[in-house]
């Protein structure tokens, strides 16, 4: 390889920020008290456990003690799923997910499934946005739950969260969101969403991985998942993990202060490569809306090839992607995500995500353009369905 | 998750194409699971002496392919027969399990192209 390798793969994960990482040493060493602990120790680390709740509940919006520090994204969401389907079961047994949820949801769903709980999914088009109008239809008096991403992660499509919470409210059922792809990046302020309940996770805002937080509005019950010690206000047990805590609010304090300029670089980088790609590759197909989707999202289809081996191709190049082709994933199927915006499977298997992050570069992104466009002729002269199909309109 | 031999293969695929009047031509797979191969055989007094691949798939499915394809060229129709993906994934160093189906379809596409001989020299 003789160029830097160059990372596309935000939404997977970012890089810790420097900032954060030197916020979160001294709880390593110097400062490692348990909170729990009465001593001078454990005060000076809830010192630090309560800042930290402090800075997040400013930014979204909340009083710090909503704020419940989880270990990332899929606990909040099974905390929100599982919490409140058990402690509201006697009011009802039929929750609403969208069917582009994360696996964290749609894992958890199904379990409760085989626990008596009745699912249904809310309907997206094809570009992945809900359909408020079907929700308005299957919401009902036992609805105890109602729960969609604030943003996907796949395709990157920003959902009316607000529009949704109503909906739910107008049921009396709760509604959630899953915000990890969209707190630091979109404005998350729970008041205006209007959701009782927010999942975030530290990673994917260039803070340290393993930690995260659900913001539970008061007044709502909700059943623990872990249960044991007395951290978090009784509602979550486990040793309070104070250097990730220190690093995510010191993370997401960063990415709310940088918000619209980050929002205005990376959705930049991201509109040029769009409008490269689908003028100079043929045969692809943007999935997701061309506009309303996350800044650092673009998710293509290349027709005729199959997407693990693009991403192989471009790592090959030094360039790191991830796909929704069932060959990535280790499953068989291909992206629910893409399978519900109505991909045929054949197009859902050659989908490669390409997410940016602020450290990315316009040069980088041309780099990328002129790479695909030689992995993917590559790919397509070896395929069986490119001479079929391409003979005719590719000329 | 791959070695770097079927990395290496990958990257530089042999016998991609497809013989012109094949002598036998087998295609497996389906585009809704991701894997579709097609391979064209040249055969002469039943020794394969040319074999070329299309492959709609993965980096598996094309290092396999490639492999495959290598290791026909000269056996004859009743050895090729015999050849077993376990085989082709051994030549490549190992594939990781959930791979291991796309060796299998080159061993099943091989088998089609010889079938295909067979069915049209019996005519």
């Amino acid at each position: 390889m003789d160029k830097k390798p160059i990372y596309f793969d935000h939404a997977a994960t970012t890089p810790l920020c420097k900032e954060a990482l030197e916020k979160m040493l001294p709880y390593f060493t110097d400062v490692f008290g348990n909170p729990n602990s009465q001593h001078a120790y454990g005060r000076e680390s809830v010192k630090a456990v309560d800042e930290a709740r402090d800075a997040i509940a400013k930014i979204i919006n909340c009083k710090p003690n909503e704020v419940y520090f989880t270990s990332g994204g899929t606990e909040g969401d099974n905390w929100a799923l599982r919490g409140i389907a058990h402690a509201y079961k006697n009011k009802g047994k039929h929750l609403i997910i969208s069917p582009i949820e994360h696996a964290a949801m749609l894992a958890t769903a199904k379990a409760l499934k085989k626990e008596g709980f009745e699912i249904e999914f809310m309907k997206v088009d094809e570009f992945g946005v809900v359909d408020l109008e079907h929700l308005k239809t299957i919401v009902r008096d036992d609805t105890i739950f109602v729960g969609c991403m604030l943003a996907n992660n796949e395709v990157g499509t920003i959902e009316p969260i607000k529009e949704i919470a109503e909906i739910a409210h107008a049921k009396g059922a709760v509604c959630f969101t899953d915000a990890v792809q969209a707190a630091g990046v979109l404005k998350t302020d729970v008041k205006e969403l209007g959701v009782d309940m927010m999942s975030m996770s530290a990673h994917k805002i260039y803070g340290p991985k393993g930690v995260g937080a659900l913001y539970i509005r008061n007044g709502l019950k909700t059943e623990s998942i872990l249960t044991g010690g007395h951290q978090e206000r009784m509602k979550r047990g486990g040793t309070t993990n104070v250097p990730g805590i220190v690093g995510f609010a010191e993370a997401f304090k960063i990415a709310d202060r940088d918000r619209e300029k980050n929002f205005e670089y990376v959705s930049s980088l991201r509109d040029r490569f769009i409008d490269r790609v689908l003028t100079e590759v043929p045969f692809v197909k943007l999935n997701g809306p061309r506009t309303g989707r996350l800044p650092a999202n673009a998710d293509f289809s290349f027709k005729f090839i199959e997407g693990e081996s693009i991403l192989f191709s471009l790592d090959l190049a030094g360039i790191a992607v991830s796909s929704g082709s069932a060959c990535s994933s280790g499953s068989l199927e291909p992206s629910h995500v893409l399978l519900a915006l109505g991909l045929p499977e054949e197009l859902a298997h050659g989908s490669i995500r390409f997410s940016f992050g602020k450290h990315n570069t316009v040069e980088e992104v041309d780099y990328a353009v002129e790479t695909i466009k030689a992995a993917v002729q590559r790919l397509r002269e070896m395929s069986p369905l490119f001479k079929a199909e391409g003979e005719i309109k590719y000329v | 998750m791959y070695n770097e031999k079927v990395m290496d293969v990958f990257k530089n695929p042999k016998n991609v194409g497809e013989i012109e009047n094949p002598d036998g031509i087998g295609t497996v797979g389906n585009a809704s699971c991701g894997d579709i191969m097609q391979i064209s055989l040249k055969i002469e007094n039943d020794i394969i002496v040319d074999a070329k691949f299309k492959t709609f798939g993965c980096a598996a499915a094309i290092a396999t392919s490639s492999t495959a394809t290598e290791m026909v060229k000269g056996m004859t129709v009743e050895e090729a027969l015999k050849l077993t993906n376990r085989r082709v994934v051994e030549a490549l160093g190992g594939l990781p399990a959930q791979k291991l189906h796309c060796s299998v379809l080159a061993e099943e596409a091989i088998k089609k192209a010889i079938e295909d001989y067979r069915s049209k020299k019996a005519n």
